[in-house]
């Protein structure tokens, strides 16, 4: 009973927040839907759901993220191994450049994409401009920094020793790396793979600008019914299939991740250095490297265009007004804004993510308890599943009477950031979390520390450097974040992501060089963060 | 005391974030209490809003208001959000609200009626329909094809003067348009295409112009700035989708706009402003849409939103006044028929150009 | 003292310990013993307060435990496999508890617990590079360190080779003597606990079925499963018993345990038998023998005489290693 009202208590912040801002604004807008003109009816939902369009669009879905779950994993998994397993020259500016996707807005990135694969782009020979292909790319594109984060984050501290027990039993690499390594790894795995996977689901401006128009996903149609349409009753349609999704996809995956012995022995070796059975990492990270370098140089090399020659014009603009005064505020004022908007949104995503981290990993000893735990690990992920525009409509709706009067809270925007950073904390955190040998806990515990202490002894060494892979993780997250803050975000505060698309929505060469030129200047900054980030140390785990 | 050792370094990093944060910092807009004289006026609006603060300094000293400005989404989302949240308004004023979304807000009962004093000219703006003059039109920008003149000439082909002349196998696969479904200029050339072709005619039309290699993108931005010759980007579709205003922003070295708008194509989008039904200070809402229709903000309107304002007598920027002509006649579909059939018809155009 | 009551804890519903009592006063070592299954661990993680009572009551001088955590019971646990914090050297392991309660001199205390197991100068090596046996003393060394009221030791030595088990169980055996640390250690190893512990406790399915000082125990196991697992050969009953003790001139006894080397081949031995098989080891010869009356034992014969099997021997009955044991149970 103790253990229980210790859990609860744990988990009563976090589940506070997210009643408050995502259970009660969601359900809110499903209300909306069912209850068209007062009458409960969800018969209409029903039909929306038979309709052949709202089928077409949930296959287009399912298979396109499937198809860029997959490349990303096929990617991301080998390109973990060489990032985090060996060692080499400008391994930490690698690492920190592949997160920039992650911060780009979307519609700058699909500007840098088809620039260069549009007709008159570069790679416009490919054809590739419109098609499904290019928009699992884009996805790709997004998310592989994500499974190669979580999944590296794992990977660094694992022991090796196992692996070679096995390699001394006459396995092979392939079948070392198959019997050993991955089961090892498969928590990490699974939870990157249906994090992207929900990422994936959810995409909305690459689909649009990448698919050119030509397929709509479940997101994109539930934006269209939303905003344009006002047809709320599809909507929660939509929605319910979203979150149903959701549901199975989280069973599945907590099934996957569950393995008979989460412990993990833990090593702390220095990596070797990168040798020739390397081959497979080396050839993900310049497959990866090209994928994300490309649109990258592509927009610097636009940032750096003047008229027919080149030069700083555009960064030097950065410090006004736009050209005609397009922005109330200079570019660089944004970028103070977003930082410290990021900063809000990392403590939040990083104290609630911790919370529920350690709240499902700790040992279940009934089986109520388990599955509280495995229902509290879901429940934090659902919002990455449901559209932004549900979300966002949902604050208007619900969040406009004391005591929950946060409609005009300043507040909003980190929040609704960190709840959708929040999946991403968790899944990097649990998985190391739920590997520590719950009995080096008991014995702090017995040597008479308390739970601080013992968090601090115990688990902390383990997790610093998980904590700051989930760190950057949230504050590139919040930098980038465009579709609730777009909803929520306030003029005379804007954000990069909205000056950019301030900037890039409005004629003229120069607003068009500093909307690209903003872009490198956001994505140079989180580059910087991040490897600041990865840089600092936690100077008093050892001393415990 | 122990545990507080153990603290310190998170303590220490809490610190470090909370004082480059944005929380500690006060909202600025806190509510009056009850019975209190309103001391400020909520604007809602879209992202696109922009006024200079010489302006907003200017609206807060004549009428002793807090000038608030609560911007965010575009026109259609704007729209939906007052009408979910009539029941308690987000603001005083709602500005944005464009003519092919105003009948649903006033369907709705968004709105409360306030006639403005109209300025020189403004009156021709009115939406049709709106018995109340609920709404006053503050600006105007028409949805017009853009040509790049200069490719034309270096291609030596005519450039083309009409919305048949895109069906035209001359100029096949050089139109870029935004698409209806996810953006409002896009939605407004599909409203053009209505209103010249007729509510049973535009679906031939649109089934000509996918067969004739016209590229549809998400948004105004792709098309015009990655696609179009003259956009940011270089692209190699040489007519566009864009705005009566844009050759204005096309300038040469040589003091020439490179493009020009086709005013035969145009549909014209007004954007209305109006004092929201149960605003918590109506007096400073109507300061606010006077304030709005006043020459100040009319004659800073092209340079800070890009659009005309609907006050004839304002002077204009040199490049608008010389380059960025705007239709005479621009094609027209009435408001209520918007409202209507926007559903249907933005499902029917999904259909053709996803074939 | 340690004092468990009426202590009852189950996992999810199945019941792991049923109705435990014991007794451990100050001072003393006490062993349970128990086969793999039988509740034992459990027992010892109630008792450091790392699993809740479904019932009893688990008091230290008379104060009730339940709602003290582990943390604030002044109990250490040494698990089987160390559980040393990996990124801390031997010596900040070994002065982890010291640390936490401020003791001065921590260095000073810290270099005479790893030479109380052995271990001078090991103090910066990290445990990464200690052999099994070393990372167990560095283990010992913490969990003396703050002289904890009650050690508790689960499995200490099982994970080590036989020979160095042996080692270090008598070393284990001193160091608490020295110390004059009450433990309570919990093992599978019959061996281990005669060597290590004062006295005796054995768990089989849940409950405890017998406790007691340990020669006293081991004189009289409770039932016969108890004297198999005490490392008795066989248990017998009704006339083989009887037979058994008339010959060792003991009183008859509804059954009897019987060691492997009670029955020596003498030529004046009072009972008889046919060898049925025999194999030579370094200090005698072991055979199975069809012994008259009682049935197949195992018996001992000194090197120098040459029972062959089919062969009839004497034999005579060393009662020292018999135990007389209630029938069953």
């Amino acid at each position: 009973m103790r253990r229980l009202l210790a859990l609860a208590g744990l988990a009563a912040v976090p589940l506070a927040v997210l009643g408050v801002f995502f259970v009660l604004p969601v359900s809110g807008m499903l209300a909306e839907g069912f209850w068209a003109d007062g009458t409960f009816d969800p018969g209409a939902v029903a039909e929306v759901l038979a309709r052949p369009r709202t089928q077409r669009v949930i296959w287009f879905t399912v298979w396109s993220s499937v198809l860029a779950t997959a490349c990303a994993l096929l990617l991301g998994v080998p390109a973990a191994h060489l990032l985090h397993r060996r060692r080499f020259r400008g391994r930490a500016a690698l690492r920190a450049l592949l997160l920039v996707p992650f911060v780009l807005p979307t519609v700058v990135v699909g500007v840098a994409f088809r620039e260069l694969i549009g007709e008159a782009g570069p790679l416009g020979f490919l054809g590739f401009d419109g098609s499904a292909g290019a928009i699992v790319a884009g996805l790709v594109f997004f998310n592989v920094a994500v499974v190669i984060r979580a999944v590296g984050a794992a990977w660094e501290s694992l022991d090796a020793r196992p692996a070679e027990a096995a390699a001394s039993l006459g396995a092979g690499p392939a079948r070392v790396f198959l019997t050993v390594t991955l089961p090892a790894l498969r928590p990490a795995i699974v939870s990157a793979a249906s994090v992207v996977f929900l990422f994936c689901a959810t995409a909305f401006g690459v689909v649009l600008t990448l698919g050119g128009l030509r397929y709509s996903s479940v997101e994109t149609e539930i934006y269209l019914l939303t905003t344009n349409l006002l047809d709320l009753q599809a909507a929660a349609a939509l929605s319910i299939v979203q979150l149903l999704a959701i549901t199975a996809l989280l069973v599945v995956t907590s099934r996957l991740r569950a393995v008979p012995d989460p412990t993990l022995a833990r090593s702390t070796a220095r990596p070797p250095r990168v040798a020739r059975g390397d081959w497979p990492g080396v050839l993900a990270v310049l497959l990866v490297v090209v994928l994300v370098g490309l649109p990258i140089a592509a927009l610097v090399s636009g940032s750096l265009q003047v008229g027919d020659g080149w030069g700083l014009d555009n960064y030097r603009a950065l410090t006004t007004e736009g050209s005609r005064q397009a922005l109330l505020v200079p570019v660089t004022q944004a970028l103070v804004t977003s930082l410290r908007t990021a900063v809000d949104a990392t403590w939040m995503s990083l104290g609630l993510g911790l919370l529920v981290a350690v709240v499902v990993t700790r040992r279940s000893r009934t089986r109520t308890e388990r599955r509280a735990r495995s229902l509290l690990d879901g429940l934090f992920m659902l919002p990455l599943g449901v559209s932004a525009v549900t979300l966002g409509f949902g604050f208007l709706i619900t969040l406009d009477e004391p005591p929950l009067d946060f409609r005009d809270s300043l507040l909003l925007v980190p929040i609704a950031q960190a709840l959708v950073a929040l999946p991403l904390v968790v899944r990097t955190l649990a998985p190391v979390l739920g590997g520590i040998d719950d009995r080096q806990r008991q014995a702090a515990a017995s040597l008479g520390a308390g739970p601080l202490r013992t968090f601090v002894t115990v688990d902390l060494p383990v997790m610093w450097k998980p904590l700051l892979a989930a760190a950057g993780f949230a504050f590139a997250v919040s930098l980038g974040e465009f579709g609730a803050t777009s909803f929520l975000a306030r003029d005379d505060n804007p954000t990069m992501p909205i000056v950019i698309f301030h900037l890039i929505g409005h004629p003229g060469a120069m607003n068009y060089g500093m909307a690209l030129a903003a872009s490198v200047v956001l994505a140079a900054t989180t580059a910087v963060v991040m490897l600041l980030v990865e840089r600092l140390r936690v100077p008093s785990v050892g001393a415990f | 005391m122990r545990s507080v050792r153990a603290c310190a370094p998170m303590l220490a990093l809490a610190l470090a974030a909370t004082a480059c944060s944005t929380v500690g910092e006060s909202s600025g807009s806190e509510e009056p209490g009850d019975g209190a004289t309103p001391t400020e006026v909520v604007l809602v609006t879209h992202e696109s809003f922009a006024l200079p603060k010489k302006l907003v300094r200017q609206f807060e000293e004549q009428t002793g208001y807090d000038l608030v400005v609560r911007a965010s989404g575009d026109a259609g989302v704007l729209t939906n959000k007052l009408v979910l949240t009539q029941d308690n308004p987000l603001g005083d004023v709602a500005f944005g609200v464009d003519n092919t979304f105003a009948s649903r807000a006033l369907d709705e009962g968004v709105f409360a009626p306030y006639d403005a004093p109209l300025p020189e000219g403004a009156e021709q703006y009115r939406l049709p329909g709106d018995e109340e003059n609920a709404l006053s039109p503050v600006d105007n920008a028409s949805v017009c094809v853009n040509v790049d003149d200069t490719w034309f000439a270096d291609q030596d082909l005519a450039v083309p003067t009409s919305l048949d002349d895109l069906v035209d196998p001359a100029y096949e696969d050089l139109f870029v348009t935004p698409g209806a479904a996810t953006s409002s200029p896009g939605m407004a050339f599909l409203l053009a295409t209505i209103g010249a072709y007729g509510e049973d005619g535009w679906q031939d039309y649109w089934a000509s112009l996918m067969d004739n290699g016209t590229q549809l993108t998400d948004g105004w931005s792709d098309a015009y700035q990655v696609d179009f010759t003259q956009g940011g980007g270089k692209g190699d579709r040489p007519i566009v989708l864009s705005y009566d205003s844009s050759p204005a922003f096309t300038i040469a070295e040589d003091g020439t706009s490179t493009t020009s708008a086709l005013l035969d194509t145009c549909f014209r989008q007004v954007e209305y402003a109006g004092v929201l039904a149960g605003a918590a200070n109506p007096e400073g809402a109507e300061a606010l849409v006077d304030f709005l229709l006043g020459p100040d903000v009319q004659a800073a309107l092209p340079e800070s939103m890009y659009v005309f304002p609907v006050d004839a007598s304002v002077e204009l920027p040199q490049e608008w006044a010389e380059f960025a002509e705007q239709p005479t006649e621009p094609l027209t579909v009435d408001p209520e028929a918007i409202a209507e059939n926007r559903d249907e018809w933005l499902r029917e155009w999904s259909d053709i150009t996803s074939r | 003292m340690l004092s468990v009551e009426h202590v009852s804890v189950s996992y999810d519903g199945a019941p792991a310990v049923v109705d435990a009592s014991l007794r451990l006063d100050d001072g003393q070592v006490l062993a349970v013993l128990g086969p793999s299954g039988s509740g034992k661990s459990t027992l010892l993680r109630a008792i450091a307060g790392l699993e809740p009572l479904a019932a009893g009551r688990i008091r230290w001088d008379g104060d009730d435990l339940a709602g003290v955590p582990t943390h604030k019971r002044g109990f250490a646990l040494m698990f089987q496999d160390g559980q040393l914090f990996n990124h801390l050297t031997v010596a900040r392991n070994v002065g982890y508890a010291l640390r936490l309660r401020r003791t001065p001199d921590a260095a000073t205390r810290v270099q005479e617990l790893l030479e109380l197991v052995g271990l001078q100068g090991y103090g910066d090596r990290l445990p990464g590079t200690l052999s099994g046996g070393e990372r167990q003393r560095v283990a010992l060394a913490r969990s003396l360190a703050v002289q904890p009221r009650l050690l508790l030791l689960d499995e200490p030595l099982s994970a080590l080779d036989a020979e160095l088990r042996e080692r270090l169980a008598s070393d284990l055996r001193d160091i608490l003597r020295a110390a004059g640390t009450t433990a309570l250690m919990v093992t599978h190893d019959h061996e281990e606990a005669f060597a290590v512990a004062d006295r005796l406790a054995v768990m089989r399915a849940g409950g405890v079925v017998q406790e007691g000082e340990i020669a006293e125990v081991w004189r009289a196991p409770a039932d016969p499963a108890t004297a198999l697992f005490l490392g008795y050969a066989r248990v017998l009953v009704g006339d083989a018993a009887a037979t058994l003790l008339r010959a060792a001139g003991l009183p008859a006894a509804p059954a009897v345990a019987v060691r492997r080397s009670a029955l020596v081949v003498a030529d004046d031995g009072p009972l008889r038998g046919v060898v049925v098989s025999g194999r030579a080891t370094p200090g005698q010869i072991r055979l199975v023998v069809d012994v008259d009356g009682v049935g197949e034992m195992d018996a001992v014969a000194q090197h120098g005489s040459h029972p062959a099997p089919a062969d009839r021997v004497a034999l005579t009955v060393d009662g020292g290693r018999l135990a007389v044991t209630p029938f069953g149970r």
